[in-house]
């Protein structure tokens, strides 16, 4: 399904777009997916799915930690692509792709998204490639159809948010406050500016993320007019501190992503 | 702006968005400062008077009769704090104060930058802390208590391999979420544009003073330049003043570990296999990684060279075939450390000795009337719990 048609769809049930991110293999490849599954059938409308990288300098420690999680288990890009593959089976919501820049460059870029297509990926974000370095991964990714997603932080300036929003494709990801990814407990004022500004540039559809923990953050920054709320770090989190009981991380998830979903109604 | 800050088809900028705002505006300070004739009179000054520069071109007797060639070493262990580092750290220090930051970060291997950068806020009255992997503060002890003396704060960092790559983790993202009031003073010629210009630019005081200094004494160029390379800050510095100079030998020396076939090792060119095109910490260059492009954590005795990624500047030197690049092994380094020491009374810092292990080999070829200029870019002091362990002092 594209983004055009889930945002559609939300709008006409009146809902914002809940879009859970988990780092594929953590902690490793089979529980990663049960966790996907769950968090897909406890009401996920987009998927986020990272890659993990051995030196993730957008994320936080949680992330962080994910990642190394997940390369401890022997994960790597093929094997990303067959999971995105396996989850392809159970769900047909969209599937963004959150990755560094050497993991593409490595597969060659071309390559790269030529497996996006035969994966069923609907998105990239390229962490660490700002909108002046992306005309290589723009072009591979609008040859097959792949919508390339771009970050906008509270101290870009509107020069900066129009090339950005020339290149952007599917959604617009808020980063709704300095810093790396992480739960926190508050969200600031700057963030609702922020995404305020952000409407008058663009059509595109707002997720913000970095930072998003509790069912409040998700109804002010939808109040905010927001599109959507993307939650990584909290849920990395439960797979963390219930690394040794399965069965109770993948309730937690259960309960907690409902929660984060009713709060989008 | 796509071929912003590239030596041929390396650097460039990759970073999160989060960053390019700082990264923009430190460009432009940068460009505004670098020729400002204020700035320039004020950190001359410092350099004179605090660093003392210029720094000493010591001819080398008993070893230049050993090695049968002329070897001068130009004694950046003889700045202030022990190293060249603080030729960048007060620069930049300098440059983040003009532009109204109160908070300066920085990562340290070796600890030689980090020591660099707490005596540089010092001076300047500024808030420092630096980002450290665990096992560089294990082997550099000495330069923690140094840091920590000067006031500085130490952030251990334990994630990864627990080095420099790790350090430089943490302190880009101290920087994400601080932008505003942080100034991050990256110590080598790495990272996005403008870092790798930046470093050099401040760097490039060693090969002016060489320059001038040999022709002094020599009245002729010298035959090589041999540093050590690890991001490559020292060399570049020693180097940009003689690239137009094609009969002088430029050599870099990276750090050849266990061995490079032992993959335990910090040679990002002298292993084809690992060492590969890439992108880490916001540059293009070769880097060390598996197939996938996973970053490899590296392996060498010193802590400064321990690192998987070469400042972009030297790919192109080497694509030009301005540059050489050769390695030294953990082993012959550490013989490189006593003849230096035994023949001219100089304890040469562990990534330094890297350079004259391989002048040991490079002299084979020398004639006598050739000249032979190794950048001593820092003492060997920090590096004396190491060396006694090596040399199973008691």
């Amino acid at each position: 399904m594209t983004y055009a048609k889930t945002f559609r769809r939300l709008r006409k049930n009146k809902e914002k777009a809940l879009v859970p991110f988990i780092v594929i293999g953590d902690p490793d490849y089979r529980t990663s997916l049960k966790i996907i599954k769950t968090v897909v059938e406890s009401g996920a409308d987009i998927l986020e799915l990272g890659f993990p990288f051995s030196d993730p300098i957008a994320d936080g420690p949680t992330i962080q930690a994910a990642d190394v999680r997940s390369l401890k288990s022997k994960i790597d890009t093929d094997k990303c692509f067959n999971f995105i593959k396996e989850v392809r089976k159970i769900t047909d919501i969209p599937i963004g792709l959150l990755v560094y820049y050497n993991l593409i460059y490595q597969r060659g870029t071309k390559k790269f998204f030529y497996d996006c297509k035969l994966a069923g990926v609907t998105s990239v974000l390229a962490a660490d490639v700002p909108v002046e370095e992306s005309e290589e991964i723009t072009q591979s990714a609008r040859k097959h159809k792949i919508d390339t997603v771009f970050l906008v932080s509270p101290l870009t300036d509107n020069r900066r948010l129009k090339l950005i929003t020339k290149k952007c494709r599917g959604f617009i990801y808020i980063v709704s406050r300095l810093g790396v990814t992480g739960a926190k407990e508050d969200l600031k004022e700057s963030t609702l500016k922020l995404i305020k500004r952000v409407k008058k540039h663009t059509h595109l559809p707002l997720c913000v993320g970095f930072g998003i923990s509790r069912p409040e953050h998700i109804q002010s920054v939808c109040k905010a007019g927001a599109d959507g709320a993307i939650v990584g770090s909290a849920i990395v989190k439960i797979i963390e501190q219930n690394i040794n009981n399965k069965k109770l991380m993948i309730n937690k998830i259960k309960t907690y992503v409902e929660s984060l979903k009713q709060a989008t109604k | 702006m796509k071929d912003k800050g590239r030596f041929g088809r390396y650097g460039g900028i990759y970073v999160p968005e989060t960053l390019m705002p700082a990264v923009e505006e430190l460009e432009k300070a940068f460009n505004r400062y670098k020729n400002n004739k204020k700035f320039k009179k004020e950190l001359d000054h410092l350099l004179k008077e605090y660093v003392g520069r210029p720094t000493p071109l010591t001819f080398c007797t008993s070893l230049s009769k050993k090695l049968g060639c002329k070897i001068y070493l130009k004694r950046e262990d003889l700045a202030h704090t022990g190293a060249h580092k603080i030729n960048n750290a007060l620069g930049q220090a300098l440059l983040a104060k003009y532009i109204g930051k109160t908070r300066i970060i920085a990562e340290t291997g070796a600890g030689q930058h980090g020591v660099a950068t707490a005596t540089a806020a010092a001076k300047l009255g500024m808030e420092c802390e630096i980002y450290m992997g665990t096992i560089d503060i294990e082997r550099q002890k000495l330069n923690v208590f140094r840091m920590q003396l000067l006031g500085a704060k130490v952030n251990p960092v334990n994630t990864g391999g627990k080095t420099l790559k790790d350090a430089i983790n943490d302190a880009l993202r101290d920087w994400t979420a601080n932008v505003q009031t942080t100034h991050y003073l990256l110590g080598s010629v790495l990272g996005p544009h403008p870092y790798p210009e930046m470093v050099a630019h401040f760097q490039s005081i060693i090969g002016k003073e060489t320059r001038e200094q040999i022709l002094k004494i020599e009245n002729r160029l010298p035959t090589a330049i041999v540093a050590c390379v690890g991001g490559g800050s020292n060399a570049i510095g020693i180097f940009r003043e003689f690239l137009k100079d094609k009969e002088v030998n430029l050599i870099g020396v990276e750090a050849g570990g266990l061995g490079i076939k032992t993959g335990k090792h910090a040679a990002r060119f002298a292993d084809e296999k690992l060492g590969r095109l890439g992108i880490l910490h916001g540059t293009m260059t070769y880097i060390l990684q598996d197939k996938f492009g996973q970053i490899y954590n590296t392996h060498s005795i010193s802590a400064g060279l321990d690192y998987s990624a070469i400042g972009p500047e030297h790919s192109n030197l080497r694509d030009l075939k301005r540059a050489q690049y050769e390695f030294a092994t953990d082993k012959e380094t550490m013989e490189a450390v006593q003849l230096l020491s035994q023949e001219e009374g100089i304890i040469p810092a562990l990534e330094s000795a890297h350079a004259i292990a391989h002048t040991i080999k490079l002299s084979k070829k020398m004639k006598k009337e050739d000249i032979v200029v190794i950048n001593l870019s820092g003492r060997g002091d920090k590096d004396m719990t190491t060396i006694a362990k090596e040399l199973k002092f008691k």
